[in-house]
């Protein structure tokens, strides 16, 4: 009761908001929330929290009374059904009424109901789940009775204190106040908000910390004050004001959201903050967006032509009317009948009536049924798309979502492909590969092949399953890592006994649900050498640790490996849990405490520790009074400054404390053995942290447990250490590395380990001192990293960087003073802890680099060069570096080796132009010239397998196409700053020229927003239709400015699948989402729409025929009730089937033939002249309709509605075999609904002429039908009219479908063969990747329109056509032949080549050149020549690499085979009078020797490069 | 883990679509190819059975007698010709001409006479409204206050009009008689039979007098008035009460509108007596016309048809021309196809692709 009027008063508290608001715009900002406690929920006025909306939530648009006015209201947005309204109004007016006015209404009244029944039957079920959803439990403190009480999720308020129990989900968003976790943690999991799977953890409000007790709500005064309710997920700022006055800060670390679910926390308490609609989760949940498609587009313009045809067809019966008056004079013939006033009409005022009754007598020709008969249709793709198998991925359980309802035919009108790379390329697994410490490479070769062991174990599982129990290969695998083969041998056990792959990917599901690591990251096999030197190291530190021996005394390059993985395991946010229990964390604690808060804090703890510690001492009594006192008091320890004296502080790896004395209380030697049971399972915020960790453990530092305050880790020999974790500063993307301030148990140094990319961290690296032999090894190690960092990210791995620092006591002291202020401050906190950030990371020491490998995923290569084929260009956006970015861009067939790559790095505007100036002319020169007049034909006929739109592609489609541009077999690499000054508006169609004419374009190290600037410029300026595909936030805004936008609903969240269109769970599904369900939906479409256009086209024209013989009267011979139900109800099943249904091409083929996409890329099935040749046919078509009736009946004693029956039916006869003429698939269905439609008419009208003798005005149609159905001539009309009107169309099909085939129909007929054959001709096409349609089938009728030459692209497929058909073989071998012929033949023809010139000028190693490097070269402007493209410094690099990379050559190659086929990247740098960043870099190879690319002919190459 | 996995399965066929042929796309389907090879048997076969039936059609067509006298009267030498200049809807004084003519066929089976009216346009928009079914179906409460859709033929001098509208005020009202003269120059009058020329459901269902079987049609139709155009009222349009009234079937036939401005009603028909005489026998006629209507203010043409009915309805040889002209062009498509399909399509027909 209270309650109620509460809400009562809430709800008329809201105008007084509103008022308040206007006049206090201070409150605005922020939001008081008191307790509620604290009030008295009876007198509700008083209490402050009054105004905040409940938690009651009502997503429904409509109330019972408010939802006919507003549902009407929202149908009368759309144009057409205004007009409708309009014409069913207009039938009101006695004038110009052509039907009875309420049988007018009623069509409008019928699309009207059904769209509403259909938004009453949506908001009913956002009611209901409304309803469930604030019927749901949760526990509210109760004032009154002084505990908590159950009450439902509506009824929790702003000031609530609620209770929440494990798994249980959040009703709003609360301040967490208390926990039952000793570590005043809470772990939520987001999925629901954010699709990520991991456990984040949320905090307890600082000042209810150090709380013992069990948290009492009526002794909580404090007020809150934060920000307005906003969607942002990530932020969460305000403070808590006590009662004391004390602010304390609130972060959103101290925010609980709604929706989420408490997890591994038994209880937790809080205050709601926000409630209902204000939460953050409420405000992020937009509904499907409202996109209008090309076709859709497309097709307002031709309704705007209708409108047109229309008006003229009134016009013309209105003048018609108008003389037809006129000849009478004043004679009134009897027929013509006065104005029911008795009036007399002039002509010219009746021609005036007339045309307005016309208006409404060709209302028809607008097709009313149109827009509801689409929108069906679209939601039957949907659904059908929702149901296909193929789309859905049995791993993730996941299926297609299409999100956006209204555009499932743009899919199969793209144009342009825009992708993320990380993530939507490749899997996002990442998978630890290599690495290098102290500048030595560890090569992981057993690591590789295992890598590639999975991948064929993907493949072949039958193969496995048909071994022995254990994989064969594995048996090399060395001793060290015996536990890892075991617990192997058990997992594929156990995929083993259930039998099949899909079981074994399960299991992977299984282990993913909990963590991104599937088996495949987990395990890593460690490289021999590099677990021989951990062992020894460790050994050596438990010897030293046995011995108090001082660790400094351990070898640099151990120490350093030791710090490597220490840092790999503890420099992270990974969550350590157990199997069983996936959610619940390990917890190890030994010691409690919390992390360094507070000076005092510090002091207080560091002061015992040393006392502990046995060192002296004595004058840390001074620390109480200032920190830098005690600071510098404490580095007077000798035994530290004698090390620091000692030591170049650069090489200290771990050797400040000198003694052991101090055992950490975590050391247990016997936990190391726990390892073979309990494998711990590691939930991480990135995958490529657990990747790292999971590298680590195999070096058997593993870690074992993570409290907000220490890291447990398990090393060899020395067992758990805890690591006391003094700061964590995390990973931001300006930054670009995160950091861990811990003070290391072994020698109680402050250590900061930092991880982040290699270009930031190079440039963090402490100068090496060049003095010493130690400085000398330091420079080289940083040399050397930088070396194999080139060569991993050549390799397509994403590279890390690892380096340590170790902070003076009173350096770190400095530093924590300022980040605890910059903690505290409530105004500008994060930027002040990036500072804070900034100031720490400097000086580091470096340790080593890892290379992670993120997989491809599945079918990317073949789905990328199938999307080509189809004519897509596919341009890949990615954050990544360039090195990674080209060589993910050439293992997925992005790029290919042969192509020749224009990379574009430059460091200013000007320089940008000029380059692209350049790669104009280049192109130009190259291609358009040298290919002289017939440039399209030559270029045809030289590059076939590059073409973007085939050859095959005869003259009708590529004459039409929108592109004018050739694209040529160029890939064009720009970085995001050159594209930075590319997307200026002085370049941006420079770039686009050269963009538009390279086959594939990469863009690295490019923003969010330089993503979504290249979707908007390409799709603005050239006018094609973008696709924009990713998964992470990064991609939302691309995802969002493309026509489509299509988000991977993978592991990095559920950002983008929220701004997507479609939700695709993996990439390859592209390739059947866009080839198969983009082309059915773009086909069957756009023959509805033109149908429609037809079929009202062909029936409306009958009646105009009918004006000449009425007087242009507005008569109509075709009853009214027919003439408006004709399109609701008798034609209208068909449509709708075939729109559903129909497949001209079916999914094999289309997919086995991406060239057949095309045709929905030149929007071939609905062009502007097929609209009118439509409309041609319809006026055809309604004139046999018509005349064959007349003729036949003429100056018979017919009556008007006895012979417009016949006219009716023959209508519906011609229109229904006319779409049977269209239909290409005939089931069932349509067999079906063609039936229904002839009987639902007749039925119809028999009744109807049955109904009522005296009713429906003016037709009277009493027995008409009946007797119709007694005469012959009715049948005879109604054989005779059908045929001779389509008999022209039939005939021009056939003929098309002989003479001039489109590749749809050749496709189709390809359909039509027997399997066998058509296997055969379908693999013999694949294998002539350029043109499958085109020469060698000979029975394809396209053969004749094209060049015969044809070229084999794809020979892996041959092997697999020869066995299928020896008889073929020969010719297949005749083309393989010819093929490596054709390539050097073109480097002949373009001696224009301007690489060539400058070949010889300097070439390196394949590997060697990286554009970070490059990037940093000195010459921005273009006038100055400098002196050596390399600077000394780089040259000195590439002198190295050409050193080091040589013994790990081999290796390399063998570890990506796919990536070794690069070997063709070399690059020119021209003579020093050209600008010297213009890059050419091109294939040195032909193509005879690239079909056979071998490790020993990259050797060669490196030999000539040498 | 075992029991996870099983989990897991209930969880996966949740989500996982069902592979069934309507949900996959996969129904078993007839997908035609129009080639020129698939569709040539069709048109040969159109061809085929279009030729003949047009045949039939048109002779049975041709089988049908029909003759016809313009009686208009706007030729000088007409006979009709001062009836049709004088004449307007306001004159009282009937006025009548005879029109002689000579069969040259006997007609032997029932003869349809009908009346042609052309340049009338029954079918403007709001001619065809003007009618008060309601009304004609006896409804006394429509008798007495006419639709509005009789406006403004609705009500004459405060009295209601019976039968309402512009249909019925425009009636055809002229009288034809036919007189055939004996070789021996005897004038006698082919009996005209009045009924059976409306549709059945028209006379028994639609129409119906007021008041029911009431016999006193008089007293029926009390209180209102007849059309203005009209000289006798509803009541007195024939002696026979079984055909007066709103169900006099000349009245009912004219209540039909015609959907041509060019058309015939049904006027009488001369039923056969005696099979042994032809109905018509050849011979000199005489059609006596009491002429009434006036044509001339529209340039309407009234015209007098003879013709018998055949199993398809009267004379039109068009519907079997049509058959026959489409039949052959499907025949020649057919042709065409055939070499097309010869000289371009045998591709299909032929898929060795070593022969290439």
């Amino acid at each position: 009761m209270a309650r109620d009027s509460e809400d009562a008063g809430a709800g008329k508290a809201a105008p007084k908001v509103r008022r308040q608001k206007k006049k206090k715009p201070k409150e605005n900002k922020t939001r008081t929330v008191h307790a509620n406690t604290l009030y008295d929920n009876a007198k509700g006025e008083e209490n402050p929290n009054r105004h905040y909306s409940s938690n009651k939530i009502k997503t429904t648009k409509y109330t019972v009374l408010s939802f006919l006015p507003k549902n009407l209201f929202e149908q009368f947005h759309r144009f057409a059904n205004v007009y409708f309204v309009f014409i069913a109004l207009l039938n009101f007016v006695p004038v110009v009424n052509a039907f009875q006015p309420e049988l007018a209404l009623a069509p409008v009244v019928f699309i009207l109901s059904v769209t509403a029944i259909k938004d009453l039957w949506e908001d009913y079920r956002r009611h209901r789940s409304d309803k469930e959803i604030n019927h749901m439990d949760c526990l509210v403190y109760s004032r009154v009775e002084k505990r908590y009480v159950e009450k439902y999720w509506k009824e929790v308020r702003v000031g609530d204190f609620i209770r929440l129990r494990c798994n249980e989900i959040l009703p709003a968003d609360v301040l967490l106040l208390s926990s039952s976790d000793p570590d005043r943690l809470c772990h939520i999991e987001t999925a629901t908000l954010d699709g990520e799977t991991n456990l984040k953890q949320r905090q307890v409000v600082r000042s209810f910390f150090d709380l013992d007790c069990e948290f009492d709500p009526v002794k909580y005064n404090s007020i809150i004050e934060c920000e307005k309710p906003n969607n942002d997920l990530n932020r969460f700022r305000g403070y808590i004001i006590h009662r004391s006055g004390r602010r304390d800060a609130l972060y959103k670390d101290n925010l609980l959201l709604r929706g989420c679910t408490i997890r591994n926390t038994e209880e937790a308490v809080g205050i709601v903050i926000y409630a209902g609609h204000e939460t953050k989760a409420m405000l992020n949940n937009n509904g499907p967006r409202y996109k209008r498609s090309k076709l859709e587009r497309q097709m307002n313009v031709d309704v705007f032509w209708c409108v047109i045809i229309l008006l003229v067809m009134c016009l013309f019966a209105a003048v018609g009317h108008g003389l037809w008056m006129f000849q009478y004079g004043d004679k009134r013939p009897v027929f013509d009948v006065l104005s029911p006033e008795g009036k007399d009409l002039s002509p010219i005022l009746s021609a005036i009536y007339l045309f307005l009754t016309m208006i409404i007598v060709f209302q028809v020709l607008i097709p009313i049924s149109l827009f509801v008969s689409i929108e069906i249709v679209k939601i039957c793709q949907v659904y059908f798309i929702h149901q296909d198998l193929d789309l859905y991925d049995e791993e993730t359980d996941s299926h297609l979502q299409c999100r956006a309802l209204n555009i499932t035919e743009d899919l199969g009108q793209m144009q342009y492909i825009f992708s993320d790379k990380t993530g939507t390329l490749t899997e996002n697994k990442m998978v630890f590969r290599r690495c290098t410490v102290a500048g030595v490479e560890y090569s992981h070769d057993a690591n590789a092949r295992r890598i590639a062991m999975y991948q064929e174990m993907d493949s072949e599982e039958e193969e496995c399953m048909s071994r022995g129990g254990t994989l064969p290969r594995r048996d090399s695998i060395t001793s060290h890592q015996s536990v890892r083969v075991v617990l192997r041998s058990h997992s594929t056990k156990s995929h083993r006994r259930t039998g099949s792959r899909a079981e074994a990917k399960r299991a992977s599901i299984l282990s993913k649900h909990t963590a991104f690591s599937s088996p495949m990251e987990k395990d890593v096999t460690p490289d021999p050498q590099l677990l021989d030197k951990v062992n020894e190291c460790s050994s050596q530190m438990d010897f030293m640790r046995f011995h108090s021996q001082p660790m400094s005394q351990l070898p640099a390059e151990l120490s350093d490996i030791m710090d490597f993985f220490v840092a790999l395991t503890i420099c992270n946010t990974v969550v350590v849990s157990s199997p069983n229990q996936p959610r619940h964390k390990v917890r190890m604690r030994f010691e409690l405490k919390s992390p360094v808060k507070t000076i005092e804090d510090f002091i207080k703890r560091f002061t015992p520790s040393r006392l502990t510690s046995g060192s002296n001492s004595s004058s840390s009594s001074s620390l109480n009074r200032s920190s830098n006192k005690g600071c510098s008091s404490l580095l007077s320890s000798p035994s530290a400054e004698s090390t620091l004296t000692k030591l170049n502080e650069e090489q200290l790896s771990g050797c400040l404390e000198p003694t052991f004395n101090h055992v950490p209380p975590s050391y247990d030697r016997k936990a190391s053995c726990n390892m073979e049971e309990g494998e711990l399972r590691y939930e991480a915020e990135s995958p490529d942290e657990a990747a790292l960790v999971y590298a680590a453990r195999a070096y058997k530092c593993s870690l074992v447990g993570r409290l907000p305050d220490q890291v447990t880790v398990e090393l060899p020999h020395l067992g758990k250490l805890n690591f006391e974790l003094l700061h964590t500063l995390g990973f931001d993307s300006t930054r670009k590395r995160m950091s861990v301030v811990v003070r290391h148990p072994l020698t109680d140094q402050i250590t900061v380990y930092t991880k982040g990319a290699d270009s930031v961290i190079m440039d963090l690296i402490k100068p090496p001192d060049t003095g010493n032999s130690k400085g000398k090894r330091q420079k080289k190690i940083v040399c050397r990293t930088q070396n194999y960092l080139n060569l991993y990210a050549a390799d397509g791995l994403r590279t890390l960087c690892i380096a340590k620092k170790i902070l003076s006591k009173e350096e770190y002291a400095c530093w924590l003073q300022r980040h605890l202020q910059a903690e505290t401050a409530i105004q500008g906190r994060e930027e002040l802890l990036f500072d804070s950030a900034l100031r720490l990371e400097t000086n580091l020491h470096l340790l080593g680099a890892t290379g992670i490998e993120d997989r491809l995923q599945d079918g990317v290569p073949e789905t990328i060069a199938s999307l080509r084929k189809a004519g897509l260009q596919i341009w890949v956006l990615t954050g990544d570096k360039q090195e990674t970015a080209v060589n993910i861009a050439y293992a997925c067939k992005l790029l290919d080796p042969e192509e020749e790559i224009l990379t574009l790095n430059a460091d200013s505007q000007e320089a940008c132009a000029l380059l692209l100036e350049e790669s104009l002319h280049y192109i130009q020169a190259k291609f358009l010239c040298s290919s002289g007049v017939q440039s399209a034909k030559a270029f045809h006929a030289n590059f076939p397998p590059f073409e973007i739109y085939p050859s095959s592609a005869s003259p009708s489609s590529s004459s039409s196409h929108s592109a004018p541009f050739m694209v040529h077999r160029l890939g064009l690499v720009i970085d995001g700053r050159t594209l930075a000054y590319a997307l200026d508006k002085s370049l941006e169609d420079k770039f686009l020229a050269v963009a538009r004419s390279c086959r594939s374009v990469l863009c690295c190290r490019s923003t969010p927003l330089q993503k979504s600037m290249v979707v908007k410029l390409v799709r603005n300026k050239l006018k094609v239709m973008t696709l924009a595909i990713g998964d992470g936030a990064n991609d939302v805004s691309m995802i969002q400015v493309a026509d489509v936008g299509v988000g991977i609903s993978g592991q990095e969240g559920m950002q983008a699948v929220m701004a997507s269109d479609f939700a695709l769970p993996r990439f390859r599904y592209l390739q059947k989402l866009l080839l198969v369900h983009g082309h059915w939906c773009y086909s069957r479409l756009a023959n509805m729409i033109l149908y429609f256009f037809y079929k009202n086209a062909m029936f409306v024209a009958l009646i105009f025929w009918y004006q000449f013989y009425c007087g242009f009267s507005g008569s109509a011979m075709i009853d009214q009730w027919y003439l408006i139900f004709f399109n609701l109800m008798f034609s209208a099943f068909p449509q709708l089937i075939t729109g559903t249904l129909d497949k001209d091409v079916s999914a094999e083929t289309l997919q086995q033939l991406p060239h057949l996409y095309v045709n929905g890329q030149n929007s071939e099935e609905y062009k502007q002249y097929m609209f009118w040749m439509n409309m041609i046919d319809a006026f055809y078509q309604s004139l046999v309709c018509f005349f064959i009736p007349y003729f036949a009946y003429s100056d018979s004693d017919v009556d008007l509605f006895t012979w417009g029956t016949p006219i009716t039916t023959i209508a519906l006869l011609t229109i229904l075999v006319h779409l049977g003429v269209e239909t290409k698939t005939w089931t069932w269905m349509n067999w079906l609904s063609i039936a229904f439609s002839v009987a639902l008419f007749f039925t119809v009208a028999l009744c109807y002429n049955a109904s009522c003798p005296t009713c429906y005005l003016p037709s009277n149609p009493y027995w008409t039908m009946q007797r119709l159905l007694q005469e012959p001539l009715f049948f005879l009309l109604l054989t005779i009219t059908p045929v001779a009107a389509l008999l022209p169309r039939y005939f021009y099909r056939a003929c098309q479908g002989t003479l001039f085939p489109s590749p749809v129909q050749v496709g189709r007929q390809l359909d039509k063969l027997p399997a066998d054959t058509r296997r055969n001709i379908l693999s013999l096409s694949r294998v002539k990747t350029g043109s499958p349609l085109t020469p060698e089938p000979p029975f394809l009728s396209l053969s004749k329109l094209s060049p015969k030459s044809c070229t084999n692209k794809d020979q892996r497929s041959i092997p697999s056509s020869e066995a299928l058909q020896a008889k073929r073989a020969p010719d297949v071998r005749a083309n393989e032949e010819r093929s490596p012929k054709t390539p050097p033949l073109h480097s002949e023809k373009h001696p224009a080549d301007l690489c060539n010139v400058a070949l010889s000028e300097l070439s390196t190693l394949p590997y060697s050149k990286n554009d970070s490097q490059l990037s940093r070269e000195p010459p921005p402007s273009p006038s100055p020549p400098s002196p050596s493209p390399l600077s000394t410094k780089d040259s000195e690099h590439l002198d190295k690499t050409l050193k080091l990379s040589d013994p790990s050559f081999p290796c390399r190659l063998t570890s990506t085979p796919l990536v070794s086929q690069t070997d063709g990247i070399q690059l020119n740098l021209p003579p020093d009078g050209a600008p010297q960043y213009v890059k050419y870099s091109r294939s040195s190879e032909d193509g005879l020797r690239s079909a056979h690319r071998s490790e020993g002919e990259a050797e060669q190459s490196l030999h000539t490069a040498l | 883990m075992a029991s996870s996995y099983k989990d897991e399965d209930g969880h996966i066929s949740v989500k996982k679509p069902e592979n069934t042929a309507f949900k996959q796309q996969r129904l078993p389907a007839w997908q035609p190819v129009l080639t020129a090879g698939t569709v040539l048997p069709a048109f040969f076969i159109i061809g085929l059975i279009f030729i003949p039936i047009g045949i039939g059609l048109y002779v049975t067509s041709n089988n049908i007698k029909e003759f016809e006298i313009d009686y208009t009267g706007l030729d000088p030498s007409s006979p009709c010709f001062n009836c049709s200049q004088n004449f307007s809807w306001n004159s009282t004084k009937p006025c009548t001409c005879s029109i002689p003519f000579y069969l040259e066929q006997p007609y032997e089976s029932n003869v349809f006479m009908y009346y042609g009216l052309s340049n009338f346009y029954q079918n403007h928009r709001r001619y065809v409204k003007s009618r008060d079914d309601s009304q004609l179906n006896g409804n006394e409460e429509s008798l007495r206050k006419p639709s509005k859709e009789c406006e403004p033929y609705a009500r004459h001098d405060n009295r209601p009009i019976a039968p309402c509208g512009a249909i019925a005020n425009s009636m055809f009202n002229d009288t034809l008689e036919l007189f055939y003269s004996d070789p021996n120059g005897t004038k006698t009058q082919i009996p005209l039979t009045a009924t059976g020329i409306a549709w059945w459901t028209d006379k028994h269902v639609k129409f119906r007098n007021p008041g029911g079987n009431n016999d006193n049609l008089t007293a029926a139709f009390q209180g209102t008035t007849k059309p203005i155009n009209w000289r006798r009222p509803a009541y007195e349009l024939d002696s026979d009460p079984e055909n007066n009234g709103f169900i006099n079937e000349d009245f009912i036939v004219w209540m039909r509108t015609a959907a041509l401005p060019t058309f015939r009603k049904l006027y009488r028909i001369i039923q056969r007596r005696n099979t042994m005489v032809p109905t018509l026998p050849r011979g000199n006629y005489t059609l006596e016309v009491v002429y009434n209507y006036p044509v001339r203010s529209f340039d309407g043409r009234k015209r007098m048809i003879f013709s018998t009915i055949s199993w398809m309805g009267g004379k039109n040889p068009f519907l079997g021309i049509a058959y026959i002209t489409v039949g052959s062009v499907c025949f020649l498509l057919g042709v065409i196809l055939l070499f097309i399909h010869h000289k371009y399509d045998n591709r299909n027909n032929n898929p060795d692709i070593s022969s290439n």
